[in-house]
C-alpha cells in the first residue's frame, strides 16, 4: 500500500478544534429502510409470480377482478401522491395552514383508496373467493393486503404528523418527518404501479 | 366461574395447565435451577440497591457501547442455554442405539435440535456479532455514537424480547419440533398444530425487527459518521466488513421476514402458500428461506474475519497485508452470497443446469475467501508475532476454517451432495465453519477488545486453557461426524439401531464435554479476571499497541468517546498518530452534544413479547390490548422533541483531567 | 430518531445555523412544474395499460404483456424521479447506490425464484390443473 505523502516538516493536526459537524443521516436512514420493504414486497410478488396460477379449480383472476375499481383506486393514489406533493411545496413555503390542508386532502384519498380495497376483499370473500381458496388467492390478498396494511399505517402517521405540524409549526424534526413520509407515501405508490401492472392487467390478460 | 369453558377459552386462549411441563424431569429440574437462580440474581440486584442504576446505566442507555456489551451479555447466556441443548443431543446419540431408547423421547429430542439451531444461529451468533459493531464501529471511525441512538435501544430490546420468546416455550407450552428453518409442510398447521412453531415463527419475528433496524442504523453510522480524513479505503477492515455484513442483513432479514409471515398466514389463517393442497408449494418456501439463509452466514462470518484482521495486524505488529485486496474481497463475497442459495437443496429435483450453475457460485466463493486466508498468512510472515489469546484463536481459526472450507467446496458438488445431503457430513461442515470460523472470530473479539470496554485485561491463563479445550474438543466432537457422514448417517437422528457406530458419537460426545470445559474456562475466565482486575488494569488506553482509533481513546472510553474527533491521515490511524508523535490536548474542551437515555425501547419491546404470546396462545385480548399499547407508546416517543443534552465542557474537561493523571502515573 | 436537536434555542450558535442549511437542499424536494409534469406522465403511462387490457387493443397478449411491464416500468422511473427526486447526488450517490443494489437483489430473487421454481416443478410433482392434464 501506498504511504500517503505528507509534509515531514510540519505536525499534521490530528483532531479538530471545532466541532465535528455531521450531516443528518436521516434521509439515508429512511431510504435503507424503504430499500428493506422493497425486497418484502418483492417477495410477495416473486411468490405470486410462482404460485400465482395455481386457481386449484377455484376462480382465475378473470373470473374476479373488476377493472374500473382497480382504476379509480389507482387514481385515488395517483391523485394521493400530487397532493403529498403540494404539501411538500407548501412546506417549503412554510405556510402551516397550506401543509396542514393537503397533508389532510392526502389522506382522504389514502382513506378512499382503503375504504374500496376494504369492499373489494369483502365482495371478493362473499363470492367464496377468500384467501384460503387457492395459492392464487392467498398470493393476492397477501400481496394486495399487505401494500393496503402499509397504506393505512402511512394514514396513521400522516394524523400523527398533521397533529404534530399543528401544535409545534413546521420546526426542522417535522419537516425532517413530513420529508420521510413524503418518501414513504411516494413508495407506496412505486409498489402499487407493480401491483395493479403485473398482478391486475397482466392477471386479466392471463 | 372457573367452570365455564367459553370464559377460560377468551381469558387465556389455548393455554392450559396441560402446557406446563409438570411431567418432564429435565425440565422441572431446569426450571427449579432457572427459578433460583433468576431470584439469586433479583435479590442481589434489590439488595445491592442495583435497580436505580440498571434502569438509568443500562436499560435505558443509548450509548452504543453499553448497548454492545448488553448484547454480548445477551449473546453468552444464550450460549449456555444452547450449548446445554448440545450436550443433551450429544449424550442421547451416545447412548441411544438398539434396545436403549436414550432419555430424550422423540418429541423432546427434536425440540432440543431445533431449539439448538435457533438459538446458537438468532440469540448467539447473530446478538455477539452485533454486539460488537455496536462497540467497537463507532469508536473505530471516531464517531461518538451511532446514527440513531434511540433506535439502536430498541434494536437491543427487541432482540432480546425475541430470545424471552423462545426461552418462555421451555416452561410454557413447548418448542418447534420442525428443524431450525421449519420446512413445511411438517411446520404447516395441518402437521404441527402446536405452539411449537408459533413461537419459533413470533421470536424470530420480533428479533428481526431488531436486526433489520440495527444493520440500517450501522449502514447510516458508516456512512455518515466517519471522522474527517477517513474515506473508504482508509477505514478499519473491520469496519469495512461490518458495512458489508449490514448491507447483507439489511438486504436478506426482509426476505426472512416475509418468508416466515407467508408460513404464518398458512398457520393462522389457512392461507395455501406452502400447504400440499389447494396450489400451495412447500419448495417455494425452502427456495425463499435459503435466499436469506445464505447471506446469513456470511453474516455472521464477515465481522468474523474482520476480528482477524485487526488481530492479526496488531499482534504482528504490521499493517495487515493486501489492504485493498481484503476490502475487494470482502465486496465479492457479499455480492456473490446471494448466487449461491441453492446449494442447499440440490436434492430436491432441479435440473441440471440449475444444480451446476448453484455449485460453480458456490466454489467461486471460496476463491476471494482463500485471497484472505493468504493475507493474512502474509501479514504474519515476518511480523513480530506475539500469541496473546487473541492471536491464539486467530491461529487456530485459520488452520480450522480451512478444513471446513473445504469440506463445504466437497458438498458443493453437486453429485457428491446427493449423497451427503442432510447427513452428518454436513453438520460437521457447519459446525466446522461456524465454530472455527465464527465462534473463534468472536471469542478473538472477547479477548482483544475486553480491555476496551472495562479498563482491564482478561487473564491469559484461563484464556489459553479455554482455547486448547475448545479448539481439541472441537476436534473431538465434530471429526467424528465427518466419518459418519460419510458412511451415510443422517441428521436429527433420536435413536440408531446400528451398534457399531456407536463408538464415533461417543468420541464426539466427549468432545463435546472438552468443549464444555472450554466455555466452563472462559466463564471462569472472566470471574477470576474481576478478581485480579487491579493487577490487569490497563491505564494506557492502548495494551495490545493497537492500530486503529478505539486505542486511542481511554479504556473504558468516556461517554462521548473522544473530546476532540479525530482527524484521519492514514488507514492505521491510531498507529500513525503514536508514529508522528500525536499528542493529547489537553486544554479547550467544547460542550459536547449527546443523545438523552429513554426507556421508549424496553417498554416497547416488553410489550412486543405481551403481543407474541396473545398470539402464540390464541389470546385474542391480549393481542389487541398490546397492539394498541405499542402503538401509543411509538406514537406518544414521537412527541418528545427533547432528546438530546450537552455535556459541560467543564465536565469533559474533568474527565480528560483523570485520564492525563493515570498516563502520568504510568510513564 | 436522531440525535440531531429540532429547537435548540440555547445553543443558536453559527453550527447550529448551518445545519439546517444543509438538509433542505441536499434532499431535493422539486417544484410545482416538476410535480405536475411527473403527475401528467403517471396518468398517462397509468391509462395506456388499462386502456390495452379493458379495450381488447391487441391479439397477440404476449405484446400486451409485454407493454404492460414496459409501460409499468417507466412509470416507476417517473415516480422515483419526479416525485421520490432520485438522482445521482443526494446523500453523496449512496441512496442511488442502494436502489441499485436492491434492484439487483430484487432481480436475483425474483428471476432466481422463478427459474428454480420452474426446474422444481418440471421435474417433480405436478402442482397445477394443467399439469394434471400433461400428466403420461
Amino acid at each position: 500500500m501506498s504511504q500517503p505523502t505528507f509534509d515531514t516538516s510540519e505536525q499534521p493536526q490530528f483532531f479538530l478544534e471545532e466541532d465535528h459537524h455531521i450531516e443528518s443521516s436521516t434521509n439515508l436512514g429512511f431510504w435503507l429502510y424503504l430499500m428493506s420493504d422493497c425486497l418484502i414486497f418483492a417477495i410477495l410478488f416473486a411468490t405470486y409470480a410462482v404460485v400465482g396460477r395455481n386457481y386449484a379449480a377455484g376462480p382465475s383472476p378473470a373470473d374476479l377482478f373488476e377493472l374500473p375499481l382497480v382504476a379509480v383506486n389507482t387514481a385515488m393514489l395517483l391523485l394521493s401522491s400530487i397532493t403529498y406533493g403540494f404539501a411538500m411545496l407548501q412546506m417549503e413555503r412554510n405556510a402551516k395552514a397550506e401543509t396542514l390542508f393537503w397533508l389532510g386532502i392526502t389522506g382522504v384519498f389514502g382513506a378512499i383508496f382503503i375504504g374500496l380495497e376494504l369492499y373489494e376483499f369483502i365482495n371478493l370473500i362473499h363470492e367464496g373467493a377468500g384467501p384460503t381458496r387457492s395459492a392464487f388467492l392467498s398470493a393476492f390478498f397477501t400481496l394486495v393486503g399487505t401494500h393496503g396494511l402499509h397504506v393505512t399505517f402511512g394514514i396513521i402517521w400522516l394524523i400523527t404528523l398533521m397533529v404534530q405540524v399543528s401544535m409545534y409549526g413546521l420546526v426542522e424534526a417535522n419537516r425532517r418527518r413530513l420529508m420521510c413520509l413524503s418518501m414513504f407515501w411516494h413508495f407506496l405508490d412505486v409498489v402499487w404501479i407493480g401491483v395493479f401492472s403485473f398482478v391486475y392487467l397482466i392477471g386479466l390478460v392471463g | 366461574m372457573f367452570s365455564n369453558p367459553d370464559l377460560l377459552k377468551f381469558i387465556f386462549g389455548r393455554l392450559t395447565l396441560e402446557a406446563i411441563p409438570y411431567h418432564e424431569p429435565i425440565l422441572i429440574i431446569t426450571f427449579i435451577g432457572v427459578a433460583i437462580g433468576g431470584l439469586a440474581l433479583l435479590g442481589a440486584i434489590t439488595y445491592f440497591k442495583f435497580w436505580g442504576p440498571l434502569w438509568r446505566d443500562w436499560i435505558t442507555s443509548v450509548d452504543h457501547k453499553k448497548i454492545g456489551i448488553m448484547y454480548i451479555i445477551l449473546a453468552i447466556i444464550m450460549l449456555l442455554r444452547g450449548f446445554s441443548d448440545a450436550l443433551l443431543m450429544r449424550a442421547q446419540q451416545a447412548i441411544a442405539f438398539g434396545d436403549n431408547e436414550g432419555f430424550l423421547p422423540p418429541h423432546h429430542y427434536d425440540q432440543i435440535f431445533t431449539a439448538h439451531g435457533v438459538i446458537m444461529i438468532f440469540f448467539v451468533a447473530m446478538p455477539f456479532v452485533t454486539g460488537f459493531m455496536n462497540f467497537v464501529v463507532p469508536l473505530q471511525i471516531g464517531a461518538r455514537d451511532v446514527s440513531f441512538p434511540f433506535l439502536n435501544n430498541f434494536s437491543f430490546w427487541m432482540t432480546t424480547a425475541g430470545a424471552i420468546i423462545i426461552m418462555l416455550s421451555l416452561f410454557i407450552g413447548e418448542f418447534a419440533r420442525t428443524g431450525w428453518l421449519a420446512y413445511p409442510p411438517l411446520s404447516g398447521a395441518a402437521y404441527t398444530p402446536g405452539v411449537g412453531v408459533d413461537y419459533y415463527l413470533w421470536g424470530l419475528q420480533v428479533a428481526g425487527v431488531g436486526t433489520t433496524l440495527s444493520g440500517i442504523n450501522l449502514i447510516a453510522t458508516i456512512v455518515k459518521m466517519r471522522a474527517p480524513g477517513m474515506t473508504f479505503m482508509k477505514m478499519p477492515i473491520f469496519t469495512w466488513t461490518s458495512l458489508c455484513t449490514n448491507i447483507l442483513i439489511v438486504a436478506t432479514f426482509p426476505i426472512l421476514t416475509a418468508t416466515l409471515a407467508l408460513l404464518t398466514l398458512d398457520r393462522y389463517v389457512g392461507t395455501n402458500f406452502f400447504t400440499n393442497d389447494l396450489g400451495g408449494n412447500p419448495m417455494m418456501y425452502v427456495n425463499l428461506i435459503w435466499i436469506w439463509g445464505h447471506p446469513e452466514v456470511y453474516i455472521l462470518v464477515l465481522p468474523a474475519f474482520g476480528i482477524f484482521s485487526e488481530v492479526v495486524a496488531t499482534f504482528s505488529g504490521k499493517r495487515l497485508f493486501g489492504y485493498a485486496s481484503m476490502v475487494y474481497a470482502t465486496c465479492v463475497i457479499m455480492i456473490l452470497s446471494y448466487l449461491v442459495w441453492l446449494h442447499h437443496f440440490f436434492t430436491m429435483g432441479s435440473g441440471a443446469s440449475v444444480n451446476a450453475f448453484f455449485g460453480i457460485t458456490t466454489m467461486i466463493i471460496s476463491i476471494p475467501t482463500g485471497a484472505k486466508m493468504f493475507n493474512w498468512l502474509f501479514t504474519m510472515y515476518r511480523g513480530r508475532i506475539t500469541y496473546d489469546v487473541p492471536m491464539l484463536w486467530t491461529v487456530g481459526f485459520m488452520v480450522t476454517f480451512v478444513i471446513g472450507g473445504m469440506t463445504g467446496v466437497m458438498l458443493a458438488v453437486p453429485p457428491a451432495d446427493f449423497v451427503l445431503h442432510n447427513s452428518l457430513f454436513l453438520i460437521a461442515h457447519f459446525h466446522n465453519v461456524i465454530i472455527g470460523g465464527v465462534l473463534f472470530g468472536l471469542l478473538a473479539g472477547v479477548n482483544y477488545w475486553f480491555p476496551k470496554a472495562f479498563g482491564f485485561k482478561l487473564d491469559a491463563f484461563w484464556g489459553k486453557l479455554s482455547f486448547w479445550f475448545w479448539l481439541i474438543g472441537f476436534y473431538v466432537a465434530f471429526m467424528p461426524l465427518y466419518v459418519l457422514g460419510l458412511m451415510g448417517v443422517t441428521r436429527r437422528l433420536q435413536h440408531i439401531e446400528d451398534p457399531s457406530l456407536q463408538i464415533w458419537f461417543v468420541i464426539a460426545a466427549i468432545g463435546a464435554v472438552l468443549i464444555a470445559c472450554g466455555i466452563a474456562c472462559f466463564i471462569i475466565q472472566l470471574v477470576v479476571s474481576f478478581i485480579r482486575r487491579e493487577e490487569l488494569r490497563d491505564a494506557t488506553g492502548d495494551p495490545w499497541n493497537g492500530r486503529t482509533l478505539e486505542w486511542s481513546t481511554s479504556s473504558p472510553p468516556p461517554d462521548y468517546n473522544f473530546a476532540f474527533t479525530p482527524v484521519v491521515h492514514d488507514h492505521d490511524s491510531w498507529y500513525d498518530m503514536k508514529n508522528r508523535g500525536y499528542s493529547r490536548p489537553l486544554q479547550g474542551f467544547k460542550p459536547i452534544h449527546m443523545p438523552k437515555n429513554t426507556g421508549t425501547g424496553a417498554i416497547l419491546s416488553g410489550l412486543s413479547i405481551a403481543l407474541a404470546f396473545g398470539l402464540i396462545w390464541y389470546i385474542w385480548w391480549m393481542v389487541a390490548v398490546s397492539f394498541v399499547a405499542i402503538l401509543a407508546v411509538a406514537i406518544g416517543h414521537t412527541f418528545n422533541y427533547k432528546r438530546d443534552f450537552y455535556i459541560p465542557a467543564a465536565d469533559v474537561s474533568a474527565e480528560e483531567e483523570r485520564r492525563t493523571e493515570l498516563l502520568a502515573k504510568q510513564v | 430518531m436522531t440525535t440531531q436537536t429540532p429547537v435548540a434555542p440555547v445553543h443558536e450558535d453559527a453550527h447550529q445555523a448551518h445545519h439546517g442549511h444543509s438538509h433542505g437542499h441536499e434532499a431535493g424536494h422539486g417544484t410545482f412544474k416538476s410535480y405536475m409534469t411527473g403527475f401528467v406522465l403517471s396518468v398517462i403511462l397509468t391509462a395506456i395499460p388499462f386502456w390495452l387490457v379493458m379495450g381488447d387493443v391487441f391479439e397477440s397478449k404476449i405484446m400486451t404483456v409485454s407493454l404492460i411491464m414496459f409501460l409499468g416500468a417507466i412509470q416507476i422511473v417517473v415516480h422515483m424521479v419526479y416525485f421520490l427526486h432520485m438522482n445521482t447526488r443526494s446523500e453523496g450517490g449512496w441512496t442511488i447506490m442502494a436502489l441499485i443494489f436492491t434492484i439487483v437483489i430484487v432481480f436475483i430473487a425474483l428471476s432466481g425464484s422463478l427459474w428454480v421454481m420452474h426446474h422444481l416443478n418440471t421435474n417433480m410433482m405436478p402442482m397445477s390443473p394443467e399439469m394434471m392434464k400433461n400428466m403420461p
